[in-house]
């Protein structure tokens, strides 16, 4: 845990959304996707998608429903292993090691990739324990570590000042927005490499989405952050690179702004444009 | 215009919420009335009624003198009056009244009750000095007190013998619990120390390993305990002389005089010189004997305290066996077995086993449990004890596992249904933090699915509480002489036999010698019942309503 007591010092109200300009050739690639298709039983979901997601930066998947967006999102840390009838065809390189591969932890890569999902879905446990939750599996029991990662964790969030002094209550009595965000740190408490989120705003009110947006933001410079929206216009706003998706392929892949401003298929100009989707 | 308007009205659903409303209104008037019926059978027979003294003349025989508490009064019609042999004539009346008359005395008359034909029964008074005497044996006894003697000399005659009496009584009675005390602790634990001894030598017999030395060793520790009991028992001789030493002369209805001595007495009381105050407290002290004490006389009197124990320990002890059973098999068919063929078999399986009669569980458990597995356990762990069984014969353990088997399908289904109502998502958010399968289950979903069990446990101690036939087979008595639970080593006796409730009524309305008496017994029995079912039902419901505030499911 050396590093973990180096991190915990980190100020985060320093971090702001970098300003530099984008460049997919010099970036550190985190995960990378040489070839894969997906299928369910004989049906198959994903058609030999390729893309390597930049370290460090916000990438949006988006598409019309069912495209493959949130099945592509579950293969990153195998979450699709507990569907029975899926099978996944080709690999997936994080940190340029094959996470399909015989030898994977997959408890160790759910670690290293965690997850937010659509609904906010705490445990029926205290503020407190949800965000320990991650820790304590993994043994850490000492009562001051756990302390620092959860304020940490939860200031990472953006949740501390809210919620600081009722951390031995139940999660379950918070606002929607709130636990989504005790979701995220509960997340972040066991310092994944990537962070998944599948459509974390859909369930929200606006200033609650709001208020996840400007954490996705804060938190990229930590992480490397993989989001799946149905909303266009919150890819533009919280993204760096987007991928288009249709029907289980990708269509395009790029910067953010010249995804949305100068699309090279007509494909994703009819839908960034609303012309079906 | 009619047939619109009956069309409107059935259309209206009204006569539809009519039905419905019926339906609950027959079931909460037949809940109630069942209640209202054995609550006031059963609690009314605490009440101490008025003795009546009056004179009885049968047309054609001598007047007799009759004394003893009206129990019932119903009409007959005549014919069968005079198909019993008395002097009525049919013709001039068609029904005739008749009381039941209690009138006790039973080594005097042989049967406590008496059929008395209403209009024959003159000068009916109440006397205040009527005395009704509750007695170990030979059931109650009234009439008048006449002399009160101390070791065979007369202390007290006529109207002063009443105020010597009662603290003679309550001196017996205070030496009667001294001697109980003395007979069940420590000579009980004396009695269990030398069958251990006697247990030791024939095991090193079987063993061939009796030794001179081991010898020599029981034989000392056989005596030190016969010691001890030859110092219990002087001290117990002496009680009991001390116990014996007081006794009355009393004198019938028919004027017969008897001598009772009053180690014989549990109460003596002046039913019709007591004021409403002094009824209300006997009552009350009626009550609690019966729910505190031992029964006396076949079941018919005292108390049913060790059938209420033993009801409680047995369902105590099959919710202990019940749950982690249920639970561990619920676990394995929905987290994971392989859903398919074989699975559905065994959830079919298993919710047809909560149909099978209980009966049929009672003999499984005679023939498998008692027979088959106590059996060898006595071969092999108690061979010494042989051909005595030890847990070869009927006993608490068989009884609460031959209940657990009966209630684990309502335990099993209750739990699955448990856990498939736990949302997918959280299951995915702990996965997703890096626990494994069996971390999630035990940190998340076990402990938001325990409401679930416990409405399992609660039906299937709803269930097993009730139970009486299965009971009969693998381990329930008329009487037991000890609790299962005692002060003797090991403490809890499970291979020991135990009274049950349910038994208990079985046994008192329709086993006993002495029906009459029984009768309003069998209804404060069965009250208790209810209300042991209740309270343990209730304890359970309020332990999962605490569960279910704490484990709330996430709405939507």
């Amino acid at each position: 845990m050396s590093n973990t007591t180096k991190t915990h010092a980190m100020d985060m109200s320093a971090l702001g959304r970098s300003q530099q300009e984008l460049n997919m050739d010099k970036e550190s690639i985190a995960l990378e996707v040489p070839d894969l298709s997906l299928f369910y039983d004989t049906k198959q979901a994903l058609h030999n998608v390729s893309m390597r997601i930049p370290r460090n930066r916000v990438t949006a998947f988006i598409g019309p429903s069912g495209c493959g967006k949130s099945t592509l999102l579950r293969c990153f840390n195998r979450m699709n292993d507990l569907v029975d009838s899926c099978r996944v065809d080709g690999e997936i390189l994080l940190d340029g090691k094959n996470i399909y591969g015989k030898d994977v932890n997959v408890t160790e890569l759910r670690r290293r990739v965690g997850m937010v999902f659509q609904k906010p879905n705490p445990f029926p446990k205290s503020i407190y324990e949800n965000v320990a939750y991650g820790l304590r599996i993994q043994g850490v029991n000492n009562k001051r570590t756990l302390d620092e990662v959860v304020e940490w964790a939860l200031k990472g969030a953006a949740l501390w000042d809210e919620v600081k002094d009722r951390l031995n209550e139940s999660a379950l009595g918070m606002s929607g927005g709130q636990q989504q965000r005790l979701c995220i740190a509960r997340t972040i408490a066991v310092e994944p490499e990537v962070l998944l989120l599948d459509e974390p705003a859909s369930a929200l009110d606006p200033i609650s989405t709001l208020k996840i947006e400007e954490l996705i933001n804060e938190l990229k410079s930590k992480f490397t952050i993989v989001i799946v929206t149905h909303n266009m216009q919150q890819a533009a706003r919280v993204s760096d690179y987007t991928a288009f998706m249709y029907m289980g392929e990708l269509i395009e892949f790029g910067d953010t702004n010249t995804l949305f401003t100068n699309p090279s298929k007509k494909q994703t100009e009819d839908y960034i444009t609303g012309r079906y989707g | 215009m009619k047939q619109g308007n009956f069309t409107t009205w059935f259309k209206s659903g009204s006569p539809w919420v009519w039905m419905n409303a019926g339906a609950v209104a027959i079931a909460v008037i037949m809940t109630l009335g069942l209640l209202l019926l054995i609550a006031v059978r059963g609690l009314s027979h605490f009440w101490p009624a008025d003795v009546i003294e009056a004179e009885y003349t049968i047309p054609g025989q001598p007047t007799i003198t009759l004394i003893g508490e009206v129990t019932t009064r119903e009409q007959v019609p005549t014919e069968r009056l005079h198909g019993a042999g008395l002097p009525v004539d049919p013709e001039k009346t068609e029904f005739m009244d008749r009381e039941l008359l209690k009138v006790g005395n039973r080594d005097l008359y042989g049967a406590d009750f008496r059929w008395i034909v209403a209009d024959w029964l003159e000068n009916e008074r109440t006397p205040e000095d009527i005395v009704v005497i509750e007695r170990r044996e030979w059931g109650n006894f009234y009439g008048y007190l006449l002399q009160v003697k101390q070791a065979g000399q007369l202390i007290a005659e006529g109207d002063q013998a009443w105020t010597a009496l009662q603290p003679a009584v309550d001196r017996a009675l205070g030496i009667y619990d001294e001697i109980h005390a003395l007979e069940t602790g420590a000579i009980g634990k004396i009695n269990a120390e030398l069958e251990r001894i006697r247990l030791r030598e024939r095991g090193y017999e079987l063993d061939n390993a009796l030794t001179d030395d081991r010898k020599a060793q029981l034989e000392a520790e056989r005596k030190v305990q016969n010691d001890l009991y030859a110092e219990l028992e002087a001290n117990l001789i002496d009680l009991y002389r001390e116990f014996n030493r007081d006794s009355i002369r009393v004198r019938a209805m028919d004027g017969r005089e008897k001598d009772i001595n009053l180690s014989a007495v549990v109460r003596v009381f002046q039913p019709n010189a007591m004021g409403p105050t002094a009824k209300v407290g006997h009552y009350f002290s009626k009550l609690w004997e019966f729910v505190s004490d031992e029964p006396r006389e076949a079941n018919t009197e005292g108390g049913v305290f060790p059938a209420i124990f033993g009801t409680v320990m047995m369902v105590l002890l099959m919710s202990i066996i019940v749950t982690p059973f249920g639970v561990l098999a619920a676990v394995y068919l929905r987290e994971y077995a392989k859903q398919g063929a074989v699975t559905r078999t065994i959830r079919i399986a298993v919710n047809n086993l909560a149909g099978v009669p209980s009966i049929v569980y009672g003999v499984f458990g005679l023939g498998f449990f008692i027979y088959l597995l106590g059996g060898n356990i006595d071969q092999l762990f108690f061979p010494e004890s042989l051909p005595a069984p030890t847990l070869g014969t009927g006993g608490l353990l068989w009884a609460s596992l031959t209940l657990a088997l009966l209630t684990v399908p309502v335990v099993i289904v209750a739990t699955e249904e448990g856990l498939t109502r736990i949302p997918r998502s959280l299951r995915e958010g702990s996965l997703a933090l890096g626990a494994t399968k069996s971390e999630t289950l035990w940190k998340v979903i076990l402990p938001m699915s325990s409401p679930a069990m416990m409405t399992g446990l609660i039906l299937a101690v709803a269930r097993a509480a009730g139970e009486v036939a299965p009971l009969m087979l693998v381990g329930v008595v008329k009487l037991a002489p000890t609790l299962p639970l005692n002060g003797n080593y090991p403490y809890l006796h499970l291979d020991q036999k135990f009274m049950h409730l349910g038994f208990h009524i079985y046994d008192v309305g329709f086993q006993s010698p002495n029906v009459e008496a029984a009768r309003p017994l069998v209804y404060a029995t069965a009250l208790l019942l209810v209300g042991v079912i209740a309270a343990l039902n209730f304890a359970a419901v309020s332990i999962r309503n605490h569960l279910r505030e704490k484990y709330k499911a996430l709405e939507n």
